[in-house]
């Protein structure tokens, strides 16, 4: 082994990207003329040499095993000259430049079971998700069980074309958001809802105060002496639930079987296309957690999916559609309640208030 | 043997179309694979508990670097040993993640050997993910790693591994070669990657158009966007064979059925009413065209970015934590980004230098523009202010002037003043 370490080499970057690249990829780079989708899952670049290539587009779950991951290789090697990638949305696309392997492909992947066809166009494609209780610290729900069971129930439209248009769903456990779920059509977010538990005993060996103390947003963290321990308290009314002082300080932590759960957000999106790029907003403030398969979470998501497919004009985001609509139209559209926790009351709340005899009924 | 766990709940997620995480991690635990197995285990006492079995961190890492590797330990080791350490790898991905299956098999060889086989395809900042690995092992993992040409990607307080759309390698819609300045900029600026010496994470993202399919607009501390400044290429020919049905609009997105009308899906939509259809001709007012990608997007067989293309640069974007959810601001409306990229990276060190200088812990780029000012930020960074930088002008009147702005500058003699005015 130390040998092994001797030899050990730094900064060499990642292998370089025209080595990854399928030799059609290498003949036409930046010389695509036009895109086709054929059918949910499977489209067509035409390039101005007049090379095309067909892609499709299958499903898959982010965290997985090299076993699958090989059984990805071998088509791979056998239909696709040993090349594959993924998408910014984790799904995995087998791209071949000769159309008679098409059909095989696609029969191959359908042996597969594990890799359905979809995520193009006006559909709903993968979930971009975190770690949740599979491999984080901090979360306040699983993540790829929540993905799963959303999904199951929104497969039809994930190998469809019959949105108004795209729906981008997104899952982060906590709200240090690495899913930066902020900006997406619904975002699935994990919440805690109780202030962090100290263990006075222990903070002081495992934490520097100082820098807890100035890790808390609403400055709800003050030194303080328990049981002859140097340790801090936190003000309960001041306390939003971040989760950032148990990020600096592990004597902190927040999760809670009761206290953790889902929020829902809708109406984000990262495009510039039509309207600027949106920010997601409260649909749902709290679904208790309901493992195995979250039972609430999937049924209020379908019902936004339901009412914004039969409601909202063709090309319309989520967030387009309600802000047209009007969001008072959004709740009763879609039965969710209204309630104290919709009214923002956090930084820059003002700008979210009507200042307008506008609205309606 | 690995010892296989009950999981009665998470056997309930083997059912339904969606691909099962839970039925792939089972298919290496009956094989013999520990990890896999008593992952499954603690996180069916996840599901029990309704709360998560992984230990606060753990500072573990490689030596010569100091990201690219996070520590994790299960808080119930005695019930599932073989999850004990579990710790993650960051392997910078290659550019679009784009593999050669005899390249990832490099990975995939050593992980099996030397780790728990489970991966992420990939994490949210791109990189893949070695997910579980004993102390003992990242050493040689590393080595190994690095011997066959792979690299750890960033953690910490550091620059993260930057990652870019599919660009010019399969998008008609790339105004920049999207692969080449992450792989540029990775390479440059590799230091700062892998030994965190900032008040927090820093993130480049390159998306090849304003469609904007990495989210670098949402999620980057610097975005760089694909655009162009001249006018939309069309080709009037094919505007009248979508007009006629002949070509699905959309490029399919809605079905190879789906035909485009014209006013409804293209002129009422523009943004800014540039658009007008005129006798059979598609005419576009480019100079009140905003580049929003959408008649692009729904006629890709008849219109095209201009040839003049070059990025817009935002900057500050981020999810909530600490100062609440920031996307990025325009800084630089257009820049041509062309290799070597030093103009680009000229105006990366005077901005790194400003947060650097500024910037408390924990806090990112578009958090410390935000508390010392947009006008600040700009100012560092060498930039004037224009119109393009803001949605609208101010609308509160509290105006922070600078002595050397006003004549006379801000000494006055009280003397004076009274001789005008009695007390």
């Amino acid at each position: 082994m130390a040998e092994i370490v001797a030899n050990k080499l730094t900064d060499i970057g990642p292998p370089k990207y025209d080595e990854m690249w399928p030799e059609v990829i290498k003949n036409n780079y930046g010389k695509w003329l036009y895109h086709d989708i054929l059918e949910p899952g499977v489209m067509v670049h035409v390039s101005e040499t007049g090379d095309k290539v067909w892609s499709l587009r299958c499903a898959a779950t982010r965290l997985m095993t090299t076993m699958h991951l090989e059984a990805i290789c071998k088509i791979a090697d056998e239909f696709g000259d040993g090349f594959f990638r993924f998408t910014t949305r984790n799904n995995v696309e087998f791209i071949i430049s000769d159309e008679s392997k098409l059909e095989p492909l696609k029969k191959a992947l359908a042996d597969n079971g594990q890799l359905p066809l979809g995520g193009t166009g006006a559909s709903i494609t993968n979930i971009v998700h975190t770690q949740g209780w599979v491999h984080c610290h901090t979360p306040a729900i699983d993540a790829s069980g929540v993905v799963k069971a959303v999904m199951d129930e929104l497969f039809d439209y994930f190998n469809s074309h019959k949105l108004p248009a795209q729906v981008r769903i997104s899952l982060a456990c906590c709200l240090n958001m690495c899913g930066a779920v902020h900006c997406s059509d619904i975002s699935i977010l994990g919440v805690h809802r109780k202030p962090p538990v100290i263990e006075h005993s222990h903070l002081d060996k495992m934490c520097e105060i100082p820098t807890t103390i100035a890790a808390c947003p609403t400055a709800a963290i003050k030194p303080s002496k328990v049981d002859d321990f140097k340790s801090v308290q936190v003000n309960a009314d001041r306390c939003m639930f971040c989760g950032n002082c148990y990020t600096m300080c592990p004597a902190m932590p927040l999760a809670d079987a009761e206290g953790d759960g889902i929020a829902l957000w809708v109406g984000g999106k990262v495009s510039n296309s039509k309207h600027m790029p949106m920010f997601s907003k409260l649909a749902v403030p709290y679904i208790p957690n309901e493992p195995p398969r979250w039972p609430t979470t999937v049924e209020t998501i379908k019902k936004i999916v339901e009412v914004y497919e039969g409601s909202a004009m063709k090309y319309e985001r989520v967030g387009e559609w309600a802000q047209r609509i009007g969001w008072e139209k959004f709740f009763e559209k879609t039965g969710i309640e209204f309630s104290h926790h919709h009214i923002d009351d956090y930084r820059f709340a003002a700008t979210t208030w009507r200042t307008s005899t506008q609205f309606k009924w | 043997m690995a010892k296989l766990h009950d999981t009665p709940m998470l056997d309930e997620l083997e059912k339904g179309p969606w691909p099962s995480f839970v039925t792939d991690i089972k298919k290496l635990a009956e094989a013999g694979n520990e990890p896999c197995a008593d992952l499954l285990g603690q996180l069916e006492l996840s599901y029990k508990d309704k709360e998560g079995h992984w230990k606060h961190g753990g500072i573990v890492g490689v030596l010569g670097y100091g990201g690219g590797v996070i520590g994790r330990y299960s808080d119930v080791p005695e019930l599932f040993p073989g999850v004990e350490h579990f710790h993650t790898l960051r392997v910078n991905q290659p550019a679009s993640k784009f593999y050669k299956t005899e390249r990832l098999r490099e990975v995939m060889e050593i992980w099996d050997r030397r780790g728990s086989s489970m991966l992420n395809m990939h994490g949210s900042t791109g990189d893949m993910v070695l997910l579980g690995a004993f102390t003992e092992e990242l050493e040689p993992i590393f080595a190994e790693l690095t011997q066959k040409g792979w690299d750890l990607g960033g953690s910490g307080s550091a620059l993260r591994t930057p990652s870019c759309c599919v660009g010019k390698a399969r998008c008609e819609f790339a105004c920049i070669d999207t692969q080449d300045i992450c792989y540029n900029l990775t390479m440059e600026f590799q230091d700062e990657m892998h030994r965190p010496a900032w008040p927090y994470k820093f993130k480049f993202k390159v998306d090849g158009c304003p469609n904007c399919c990495v989210a670098s607009l949402a999620r980057s501390d610097c975005a760089i966007i694909g655009t162009w400044r001249d006018d939309i290429r069309i080709d009037q020919e094919k505007v009248a064979a979508y007009v006629n049905g002949e070509i699905a609009a959309h490029g399919g997105a809605h079905g190879q059925d789906d035909k485009l009308d014209i006013k409804a899906d293209v002129i009422d939509l523009c943004p800014t009413g540039c658009m007008a259809y005129v006798d059979g001709k598609l005419e576009i007012n480019n100079a009140e065209c905003t580049r929003c990608m959408h008649c692009i997007n729904v006629m890709p067989q008849a219109l095209r970015p201009g040839l003049d293309k070059g990025a817009s640069i935002l900057i500050g974007a981020k999810a909530p934590i600490l100062d609440g959810a920031q996307m990025g601001s325009l800084i630089i409306p257009f820049i041509k980004m062309e290799e070597p990229y030093d103009d680009f990276k000229e105006f990366v060190e005077k901005m790194w230098d400003w947060w650097d200088e500024n910037g408390k812990n924990r806090e990112r780029i578009g958090e410390c523009i935000q508390r010392l000012g947009l006008s600040a930020f700009i100012e560092a960074c060498d930039l004037d202010p224009i119109p393009q930088m803001v949605k609208e002008p101010r609308s509160n009147p509290y105006i922070f002037y600078k002595e050397d702005e006003v004549p006379g500058g801000f000494e006055r003699d009280i003397a004076d003043y009274r001789k005008k005015h009695a007390r």
